[in-house]
């Protein structure tokens, strides 16, 4: 059921197709779709598959969804399968894990998910520790999803990185995708997923466009979970980011080759599994590491990386492993502060240099 | 005296002077009588925002011997487990039931297994309602492969899917959204099945209760919110920890009925009472009055916030059993010895599980890794030095 999908030599978000495209007809043209109509389209997909699928959330049903995620949603599923709830996260998380442990399938979004720690109890405690805990009589086939981490201008209160947070926990998935056919996979592979997945997005992906293939377009198409992607191959040094910084540690890619700097990216799109094994077989191909996070540096994801490469790949390293994170302080609202706050392209350049000996 | 009130008033009028083998000639096989018969509650049902259901409740020997059995085997049980935890058999938490059992023989005898209930960590009771065995309980509370989560839950979380019992759960208050989530579930199968969400005195006051309770009054869903007030949240007396502990009245729109606790026919009455109304109208909450002669868990003696009296005036005037017990004896349904059989044999069977509990083996090591996931697609996890203990998780 789920397609392992041999992604060629990409460009991610850039304008250029890649070369297996080039001679192709005008009838296999790839499409676009933003990431926004990915994640509409996997909803409707499966809920048209399984009846047992149902979304509850805020505004998620006559509002078309506070990001218009679940736009249309309502008017082709009918209010039992698209619930709109009060603004009771606790409550409305416990029902959600409450008809999982039913066995039906519930989609719940959180409208960002700084308000997902209202319900963290019932992600952790409820869902997350469940199955083990029952030696197996309770399953959660659960997804809690919404948008991650810093928007813009939103200030502190609305703009936390949880991908840390939730990845230390045992009997969650965490996936984080960043393109337009990782949404699409990664969203339907959680909703069949027997286990509770948080699903973090991006409210600023939502209105970038992605070339999707064939393939991704399927009613069948699923990522497998757990498995990093690599965006782009390099052979000196290799960063590691997932959601939206992606898209920047392409762009740094893309300055660093100017300077005959050869950069492999690595989108995680799985917090939890983490693929260590793809992580660390590029390490061992390019010997220095740059890793790029949105979140608050302490205990980051950065921080679980570096420490997977030095047990498992330390004698690889030529060069200590670089952490590129959120400023360590809660978000500001003031602009120029804000750019400060959060990790720039510049940021990724100068420390792939660092690396490689180029900089201090 | 509440007995002559019952005797008076029950359908079929008996002289408890009647000799004893008179009695015996007369009476069929015990156990398999259902003749019906009616019994007044102990006291009548206070309502609120709903009518009040008949204190006369419908019964026959036969379920009034099987909630003398099996209270009987819930309290030899719970005691039996004091014993261990005192002999260390049991670590951890061990909260127990002892004074409760009305309250989860009475509901089961209202619903089926179809309908759903969800407790807190005060389970073991519960779970033997809904058709645990002994085995499974002691065998879980001394951590062994025996157990009804095969060592690996607890005493706070026992679960029996198959009977629709949905556990055993840690954090108060938490399994009152989950219990509303099973009742939508079940009204959106279409089932005409219920839930039976419990709770404390102490959880009474949560938040997420009443966003759940909200949101299940805005849906319709058939959640019977059972509030099991024990008048004690761990070592606080209800009226330091509720501004208003009438919490049948709680639900302000949701309608609500108080009950004696103690009593089983009450609560088999306010059950069924509570079901019918729950799959036409939506929520409903039960408060049920009720009392734990144990402390709060096995480290709590119970003694430093309430006095030694007030424990043995509740069990000499208000014991579950005994009232039965009681009821028995003046309807003739079985004489004193029988009733003492019972009891022994009752006593014989925990004593038989708590043997074969024993023997069954602690988890393999490598249980340490199962049930992370339902389907962990070979993700790795770790022992507390990685690179010494590793594990796939299939």
């Amino acid at each position: 059921m789920l397609a392992i999908i041999r992604q060629t030599v990409s460009n991610g978000a850039s304008r250029n197709r890649p070369a297996f495209y080039a001679s192709r007809s005008y009838s296999a043209a790839v499409k676009e779709m933003t990431v926004r109509e990915a994640l509409n389209s996997a909803l409707d997909e499966e809920m048209s598959a399984d009846p047992k699928v149902f979304l509850i959330g805020e505004e998620v049903g006559e509002y078309q969804g506070a990001y218009k995620i679940s736009k249309g949603l309502l008017e082709k599923y009918g209010l039992e399968r698209v619930r709109d709830t009060p603004i009771t996260e606790a409550g409305f998380a416990g029902i959600g894990v409450g008809a999982a442990y039913y066995g039906l399938r519930p989609v719940v979004e959180f409208m960002t998910f700084n308000f997902s720690m209202q319900a963290i109890d019932h992600i952790i405690n409820s869902a997350a520790k469940s199955n083990y805990m029952s030696a197996g009589q309770l399953s959660v086939p659960i997804v809690f999803r919404g948008p991650n981490g810093a928007a813009a201008g939103v200030g502190a209160q609305h703009s936390q990185c949880y991908a840390s947070w939730y990845g230390s926990c045992p009997g969650l998935k965490v996936l984080v995708p960043y393109s337009s056919e990782d949404a699409r996979g990664l969203l339907k592979a959680a909703i069949r997923d027997p286990d509770p997945v948080v699903f973090l997005e991006n409210e600023l992906l939502y209105g970038e466009s992605f070339p999707v293939s064939e393939e991704a377009l399927d009613s069948e198409f699923c990522l497998p979970i757990g498995k990093a992607k690599i965006e782009r191959e390099g052979k000196d040094v290799t960063i590691i980011a997932f959601s939206k910084m992606v898209g920047y540690a392409l762009k740094a890619a893309d300055m660093l080759a100017k300077e005959a700097i050869s950069v492999e990216v690595i989108n995680l799109r799985s917090i939890r599994p983490l693929d260590r094994a793809t992580i660390n077989a590029s390490v061992r191909k390019t010997n220095r590491l740059v890793t790029v996070e949105e979140g608050f540096p302490q205990n980051g994801v950065g921080a679980e990386i570096c420490a997977s490469v030095v047990e498992e790949s330390f004698g690889f390293l030529d060069a200590p492993v670089e952490r590129i994170a959120a400023a360590d302080v809660p978000m500001p609202y003031a602009a120029n502060l804000e750019r400060m706050a959060v990790p720039q392209v510049e940021d990724m350049v100068r420390a792939a240099k660092r690396t490689c000996y180029r900089s201090v | 005296m509440a007995l002559s009130r019952i005797a008076s008033s029950s359908s079929r009028s008996f002289n408890l002077l009647k000799p004893l083998s008179f009695a015996i000639s007369l009476r069929r096989s015990i156990s398999n009588d259902t003749t019906p018969m009616t019994v007044e509650t102990s006291v009548p049902f206070i309502s609120h925002q709903c009518e009040v259901p008949s204190r006369s409740v419908e019964t026959n020997p036969k379920e009034l011997l099987t909630f003398f059995r099996d209270m009987a085997l819930m309290r030899r049980m719970e005691i039996a487990a004091d014993s261990l935890y005192k002999a260390k058999l049991i670590r951890g938490f061990c909260h127990l039931y002892d004074g409760q059992e009305a309250v989860a023989v009475g509901m089961e005898a209202a619903i089926t297994k179809k309908d759903c209930i969800i407790t807190a960590y005060r389970d073991h009771c519960t779970f033997v309602g809904r058709g645990g065995s002994l085995l499974e309980v002691f065998a879980e509370l001394m951590g062994r492969q025996a157990g009804c989560s095969r060592g690996k839950g607890g005493s706070m979380h026992f679960y029996k899917k198959d009977s629709n019992f949905y556990g055993g759960h840690g954090i108060v208050g938490a399994q009152v959204p989950l219990g509303c989530g099973l009742a939508f579930a079940q009204k959106y199968s279409k089932e005409e099945t219920v839930t039976f969400a419990l709770y404390g005195d102490g959880a009474a006051n949560q938040g997420q209760l009443f966003e759940a309770l909200n949101i299940s009054a805005l849906w319709d869903l058939p959640a019977i919110l059972v509030c099991e007030n024990n008048h004690y949240g761990m070592g606080t007396a209800e009226w330091r920890a509720a501004k208003n502990p009438a919490y049948y009245k709680r639900g302000d729109y949701v309608p609500g009925l108080k009950v004696d606790g103690m009593d089983a026919l009450a609560v088999k009455q306010a059950c069924k009472f509570a079901k019918e109304r729950a799959l036409k109208n939506g929520p409903i909450i039960l408060e049920m009055d009720t009392y734990r002669y144990h402390g709060h868990s096995m480290s709590d003696p119970g003694s430093t916030y309430r006095t030694r009296d007030e424990i043995s005036g509740v069990r000499q005037e208000r014991d579950p059993i005994e009232r039965i017990r009681k009821l028995v004896l003046s309807h003739d349904l079985a004489t004193d010895k029988e009733l003492k059989d019972i009891e022994k044999e009752v006593r014989k069977e925990v004593d038989d599980a708590i043997a074969q509990a024993k023997e069954s083996p602690m988890p393999e090591p490598s249980e340490l890794f199962t049930n992370v996931y339902v389907k962990g697609f070979g993700a790795e996890s770790f022992g507390a030095d990685r690179k010494e203990v590793r594990a796939t998780l299939p």
